[in-house]
């Protein structure tokens, strides 16, 4: 039974020289670890002048202005996360998910300008699953327009979805 | 099967006393034999339920269409890639510290099965990946610690075979699989901890679902069959070991009678 005991110990007592390890590894590299910046971020960590990083935001309502650039399509709109936004420009194609409202994560440079000329678009899409009618439905109600922000907490429509199944 | 299970039982020397119980690979043998049927089959059944409600029948997403189907597949082999590596971690703690010899065959058993169930994970997700992100992979802190717990996985499956004394294999690999526990929780707060693209969890244990219950209950259901299937599998491989196990002990006791 002691020797039992002394391996349980031995073992937990390794666990948490691991967990604290591994725990300060992640702590010192957290500014390395993120996989985009804020706009509001930029002010205090902008990277150099012409490296690529990742910027990532919502897609700011009414800033979306498509066109042709040389025969290819192209899109500026503004990248914001509501403290701070960016000027994005980007020539491509963009994701099927891409809208006003909905969260991107753009490849690129920021320009002298303030400008950030991205190279590649990702559409960030969020937790919330909801069938066509009920989107359409909170839409057509007015208690929610997906250009400007995060749909209502899913517990408020998924009994409207019930009652209307029931009924 | 029915004519090793028969072979008389080895009594060990402390009978009836907690998890050692198992540790009597005939006892085994019978309970596991009498569970698998049931279990396997439960598991095929709702893994079919959830995969077809589903695949079929529930409510498309109404930004991602018919693409967000991936989900049902996906999303429980995500659960079991890391409720999986949990139960080898729990094995090695028992492997390590009581010393079972059952649980030392099991993680053995659950590694490959794990990763199997990770790389359905990563493959399924990247397939969603590409018509929704624009990407078929990202090197965001979700995905990478996810590759990490499949490459522990793999390093596992072949610590544990690595070496001519299988218990030398079995330490090795539970010593791994401990180490590697410190993976699951950055798993799982990866996408609350850092930016990452992969978004944060629809399903938690505080708060509701954000998530419509026609969507949500095919996925439990495939989830709860994902795990039967899980559990099957891996009692069905630990049962074929202990009997291949038992198999050369009859082959090395033979062996010694004809050379003596």
């Amino acid at each position: 039974m002691t020797r039992k005991r002394r391996r349980l110990w031995l073992l937990l007592a390794c666990g948490l020289g691991l967990g604290s390890a591994t725990a300060l590894a992640l702590l010192a590299f957290r500014d390395n670890l993120v996989f985009f910046l804020a706009p509001s971020e930029l002010a205090s960590k902008a990277p150099a002048p012409g490296r690529m990083f990742r910027l990532g935001g919502l897609v700011e309502q009414g800033s979306v202005r498509k066109s042709t650039d040389e025969g290819h399509p192209a899109a500026k709109f503004r990248v914001t996360d509501g403290a701070a936004g960016v000027e994005v420009t980007y020539v491509g194609i963009l994701p099927d998910l891409f809208r006003e409202g909905q969260g991107v994560v753009t490849l690129g440079t920021l320009q002298a300008d303030g400008t950030f000329r991205a190279s590649e678009v990702l559409a960030k899409h969020d937790e919330t699953y909801m069938p066509k009618e009920v989107a359409e439905a909170l839409k057509k109600t007015g208690h929610w327009n997906p250009a400007s922000g995060p749909p209502p907490p899913a517990a408020t429509w998924n009994t409207m979805q019930v009652k209307k199944t029931g009924g | 099967m029915e004519a090793t299970a028969a072979a008389p039982p080895q009594r060990g020397p402390k009978q009836g006393r907690s998890l050692h119980r198992f540790a009597n690979p005939g006892r085994f043998l019978r309970l596991s034999g009498a569970v698998l049927p049931w279990l396997a089959a439960a598991g095929a059944a709702l893994t079919t339920v959830g995969l077809v409600w589903g695949l079929f029948i529930a409510p498309a997403d109404w930004q991602q269409g018919d693409a967000v189907r991936i989900m049902y597949v996906h999303v429980p082999a995500a659960w079991l890639a890391s409720a999986g590596y949990f139960a080898l971690a729990l094995c090695s703690v028992l492997s390590l510290v009581w010393r079972h010899p059952l649980a030392d065959l099991a993680a053995a058993e659950i590694g490959p099965v794990g990763a199997g169930f990770t790389a359905l994970c990563l493959l399924t997700g990247s397939i969603w990946g590409k018509p929704m992100w624009g990407a078929w992979w990202v090197w965001d802190a979700r995905l990478t610690s996810v590759l990490v717990l499949f490459f522990l996985y793999l390093g596992h499956v072949a610590l544990v075979r690595a070496f001519d004394d299988p218990q030398r294999g079995y330490r090795s690999g539970a010593i791994l699989a401990l180490i590697g526990v410190v993976n699951l929780p950055i798993i799982k707060f990866s996408v609350d901890w850092w930016n990452t693209l992969h978004q944060p969890a629809t399903i938690s244990f505080t708060g509701a679902p954000t998530m419509s219950l026609g969507m949500l209950w095919p996925l439990l259901f495939a989830a709860l069959g994902y795990t039967l299937v899980f559990a099957a599998t891996v009692l069905a491989r630990t049962r074929a070991a202990v009997m291949e196990r038992r198999i050369r002990a009859l082959l090395m006791a033979r062996a010694s009678e004809v050379a003596a």
